[in-house]
């Protein structure tokens, strides 16, 4: 099958679908790669970077799509293109199917098959192609790289002779993937970043990426499925708002990321909150296409209120860096076509059985399948079952190392009376010089066991042909018996110092060679 | 002549290196000379014995000593590291048929002056000593057989096998008693047979993952058959010698059989991993990767750890890990290798087979220094292992392994393993690190596999 990568139509578009990387990956599963002249230029991939890997490049839109069995596009098809679609072929794009009912509708009529990027079910299998999260994350770094842009100072705080800068302070809103990549971005630049989320479970991935996790005292669970958040209720925002009035002062940099798919986004951020801030702070509104998580933010524009307070309202991030998100895209592209491949032979299998694929199909042959079942696996665990596993507390812990001593002691008397009786026995019946000998042979092995102990646990096979080589020590029996007036006696014994002759020098001198091997770097 | 107080003399001061020798093994430098202090001590004692007023019959303990150094000599020039399990178990072979030659010889021409019990005493140190022998000596022979690949490795289940063996002891117990009541030769000879025949059934009915046990095991026994000989013939030396062979034989056993979460009877009854318990089916599916895929993916990874286990000296592959492993760290990353105790088929096999590739040993470390940093790590690459990396042990009550300490690989970034086809692993037990999301296969034969890899990092 062919799988062909149109020109991106929508204004500002700079991403493109198809890399000359994952083109040689395509490839590898049996399709052919075509795309339309100039889709990757935005990107930084020129026509002939793809031909180098053998892509066809096609002149017009208009042949691309009458050439391939498989659409991969950024943007939802637009209007002009709608007239391609055909019964029988197959776009996988963004596709937003709840905002966009009458698009849906009309490439349902069409007959083609929809793969919706955005509806890939956020469960852990699916991660390879979970292209709102890789985009999510470039939003989320270039997020804190745009707000550096408009902030007057530094990030990180230096002691100067010019004098003391402070740190600037960074509040992460909403700890998703964007959130975590923001706060990761600000804490390399040498910020304080401070984030808040209403799932307390994300407190643990907010800590881990260095920053202060502000906890919110409230009872109500607000983690709803998918892994996002649910909307909360009116007390819960309250107590929100005065955690957020507290901060508004300190903070020099706000960056918001709290969105749940397919409803407007939630004012987090209101004006009495903006008036609170110093002059020349930022406010970098990542959910400004919908709405805006800040009252005053604009979409696609940076505004300048009365306190001198920056809000950028960009709602392209992740085209701001085209080069970086058509290459994770594009992957993401790829790893789906590869689900889609389960024989690498170049053909799609549509298979309705499979979450993954299930969950991202919007439409199949004429029929919706929007909107699909729900997953069931919540993306992080929960934190409610960590109780149970506390383990026992120190004084528990003491207790029972206390009964696990006296156990061993107990062991260790019962066995010392069971061999004192024992040797008891023997000395009972055995000759003295049995006994004398039974003493050597009870303290060397007590010395065996005290000095084997701390062998290093590498070094067991030369351990093992060392005492090989000294169990040789049989020979000094056969040495003793050689002398003896029965032939038979000699032969037995002659062979004897001839196999254990082999074993001392076979065992030390294979030890030898392998501890010669042993080196340091 | 020596006199027989300088014998003894000379025996102390051989028992004293025999104990410095074993004890420098505690690191790897030290152990270097420690090998030294053995081989003076064993000078010693043959020197003392030869000289010593008791021997006499030059003639032939000359030739044979040369001739035995010399076959000696021979064979530990010339066997592979990857060979050295079966080097051991031949060794034991030899100590075993010794100690039963030893203890025929005495029987046939007994010390002088032997009354009451010291009689009794002495015929039940000979009976003893040509049993735990004969059971070395066969049970050795089986042992290289299966390690060499001569005989199937896997467990060989006659039926009522243990009673089989139950009634063998008993059989022999019977016959010592009969010798001791001097009811003639024959019981001595019936009874060295059936200790030999006992002896093979005993480690042909035991699969080779369980084989490292097994060599720890006859190692046990041919020093306990030294220290037996050592009574028999009234000398300290062998005795002490004995003991310390057999504690360190013991001792090893029960690592083995602690880090297979095992109890050292089950292990010697044998049969392991023919049961058909219900363990959990395994959802998911393998995802298959190439070689270049995974070169790139090195390039990225900064830290690394890779898991050697049996598949690795099976298919030689190990200068080629050490060729990576190099180049890997000249790029400035951080590759480290982790050590289950019972990987390979011998205590400590792993540590040798990439000691002898020069990969240098600070960075082979074993499982209780690395587990916890597999959450930290970027990459693991696991060559020829399973059941030491199998999650089910951890997580799946039912399964064979369960309780059994495990490298908890599963918890890195990505791993890779590297296997021959998608059959399961020598304990035939379904192993899910294979089906997790972050698992990765590379198929084919480990060392060809990994040449390819080798040359793309080369190239990069």
């Amino acid at each position: 099958m062919i799988i062909g990568a149109p020109k991106e139509l929508q204004t500002g578009e700079k991403r493109v679908a198809m890399t000359p990387d994952s083109a040689v990956q395509l490839q590898k599963l049996g399709f052919e790669c075509i795309v339309e002249t100039g889709a990757g230029i935005e990107s930084g991939f020129a026509d002939a970077s793809y031909k180098a890997v053998g892509v066809k490049i096609v002149k017009t839109a208009a042949s691309l799509w009458k050439q391939s069995d498989i659409i991969i596009k950024v943007q939802a098809v637009k209007q002009i293109e709608e007239k391609y679609l055909k019964k029988g072929k197959t776009i996988i794009s963004f596709f937003w199917p709840a905002q966009n009912k009458e698009l849906l509708e009309r490439v349902i009529a069409s007959g083609s098959n929809q793969i919706a990027m955005d509806m890939v079910p956020r469960i852990s299998r699916a991660q390879k192609m979970d292209a709102l999260s890789s985009m999510a994350n470039i939003a989320g770094y270039r997020a804190v790289i745009e707000a550096g842009n408009h902030f007057g100072r530094f990030f990180t705080g230096q002691i100067t002779a010019a004098g003391k800068v402070p740190p600037a302070k960074v509040l992460v809103i909403g700890a998703g993937v964007a959130g975590l990549a923001a706060i990761g971005a600000a804490q390399s630049l040498g910020a304080v970043v401070r984030s808040f989320d209403v799932r307390p479970e994300v407190a643990e991935q907010i800590e881990s990426m260095g920053a202060e996790f502000l906890l919110l005292e409230f009872d109500e669970d607000i983690s709803g499925e998918g892994g996002y958040a649910k909307p909360a209720s009116p007390e819960f925002i309250e107590k929100e708002m005065a955690l957020f009035r507290e901060q508004a002062p300190e903070i020099d940099i706000v960056i918001t990321t709290a969105l749940i798919p397919g409803r407007p986004a939630p004012k987090l951020w209101p004006e009495e909150m903006v008036n609170l801030m110093k002059p020349g702070s930022v406010i970098v509104d990542l959910a400004a296409e919908q709405g805006g998580n800040c009252e005053l933010t604009k979409p696609n524009k940076v505004v300048t209120t009365n306190n001198g307070v920056k809000i950028i309202g960009y709602t392209d991030f992740p085209s701001r860096m085209s080069a970086q998100s058509s290459t994770l895209y594009a992957t993401n592209i790829r790893h789906m076509l590869d689900d889609l491949t389960p024989k690498n032979d170049g053909k799609i299998n549509i298979n309705l059985k499979d979450d993954v694929i299930r969950g991202a199909l919007a439409c199949h042959n004429g029929s919706s399948m929007f909107p699909p079942p729900a997953p069931k696996v919540s993306a992080i665990g929960k934190q409610t079952s960590i109780p149970e596993n506390k383990g026992p507390t120190k004084e528990e812990l003491s207790i029972l190392e206390q009964a696990a001593i006296r156990k061993s002691g107990q062991q260790q008397l019962a066995l010392l009376i069971v061999g004192g009786l024992f040797m008891l026995l023997i000395g009972n019946y055995a000759p003295a010089s049995f006994m004398q000998h039974f003493i050597v042979f009870a303290l060397a092995c007590f010395v065996g066991f005290q000095v084997i102990w701390n062998v290093s646990h590498a070094l067991h096979t030369p351990l093992m042909a060392v005492t090989n080589a000294i169990s040789g020590i049989i020979i000094l029996g056969a040495l003793l018996q050689v002398g003896s007036n029965s032939f038979i006696v000699t032969l037995l014994a002659s062979i004897s110092v001839l196999i254990a002759t082999i074993n001392i020098v076979g065992g030390f001198m294979v030890t030898k060679r392998m501890l010669a091997m042993f080196q340091k770097s | 002549m020596l006199s027989s107080n300088i014998v003894t003399a000379i025996y102390i001061a051989s028992s004293v290196l025999f104990i410095l020798s074993l004890g420098g093994l505690s690191n790897q430098e030290k152990a270097k000379r420690a090998v030294w202090f053995g081989i003076v001590g064993m000078f010693l004692a043959v020197f003392g014995t030869v000289f010593g007023p008791q021997v006499s019959g030059f003639g032939w303990i000359i030739p044979m000593i040369i001739l035995g150094s010399i076959i000696g000599a021979y064979v530990a020039q010339r066997v592979e590291m990857t060979g050295m399990p079966q080097l051991v178990a031949a060794l034991h072979t030899f100590v075993g048929v010794a100690a039963v030659f030893i203890g025929i010889n005495s029987h046939i021409d007994p010390p002088s002056g032997l009354i009451g019990a010291e009689l009794v005493i002495h015929d039940v140190e000979i009976f003893i000593g040509v049993f735990i022998g004969a059971v070395t000596a066969t049970g050795s022979v089986v042992a290289y057989g299966k390690l060499s690949g001569a005989i199937d490795g896997k467990a060989l289940l006659l039926p009522a096998r243990n009673w089989l063996n139950l009634a063998a002891v008993l059989f022999c117990l019977w016959l010592g008693g009969l010798f001791l009541d001097h009811a003639g030769s024959w019981t001595l000879y019936l009874m060295t047979i059936i200790a030999l025949i006992f002896g093979a059934h005993l480690v042909m009915a035991i699969g080779g993952a369980d084989m490292p046990v097994v060599v720890s095991m006859l190692n046990s026994y041919s020093g306990w058959a030294a220290a037996a000989t050592g009574f028999l013939l009234g000398n300290d030396l062998l005795i002490v010698t004995g003991a310390l062979v057999g504690a360190s034989g013991a001792i090893l056993s029960y690592i083995m059989c602690k880090a297979m979460n095992r109890n050292f009877i089950s292990v010697i009854l044998g049969g392991w991993g023919t049961s058909t318990s219900s363990q959990n089916e395994v959802e998911g599916e393998m995802i298959p990767t190439d070689i270049s895929s995974v070169a790139s993916d090195l390039a990225d990874a900064q830290n690394i750890i890779i898991v050697p286990g049996y598949g690795m000296a099976v298919a030689q592959a190990q200068s080629t890990v050490s060729e990576i492993t190099r180049r890997l760290r000249d790029k400035g990353k951080v590759v480290r290798f982790a050590i289950h105790p019972v990987a390979g088929r011998l205590p400590g096999h792993m540590n040798v087979l990439l000691a002898e590739a020069k990969v240098p040993y600070d960075i082979v470390l074993e499982m209780d220094e690395i587990n916890e940093d597999f959450p930290n790590t970027d990459m693991v690459i696991i060559l020829g292992a399973n059941d030491i990396v199998n999650p089910a042990a951890q997580d799946d009550p039912n399964s064979p392994i369960a309780g059994m300490p495990v490298l908890e690989v599963w918890k890195a970034e990505q791993v890779i393993i590297s296997k021959r086809g998608q059959g399961r692993g020598y304990s035939g037990i379904e192993n899910p690190l294979f089906f997790k999301d972050n698992s990765r296969m590379l198929y084919g034969d480990a060392k060809e596999t990994l040449d390819k890899l080798l040359s793309q990092i080369t190239a990069q």
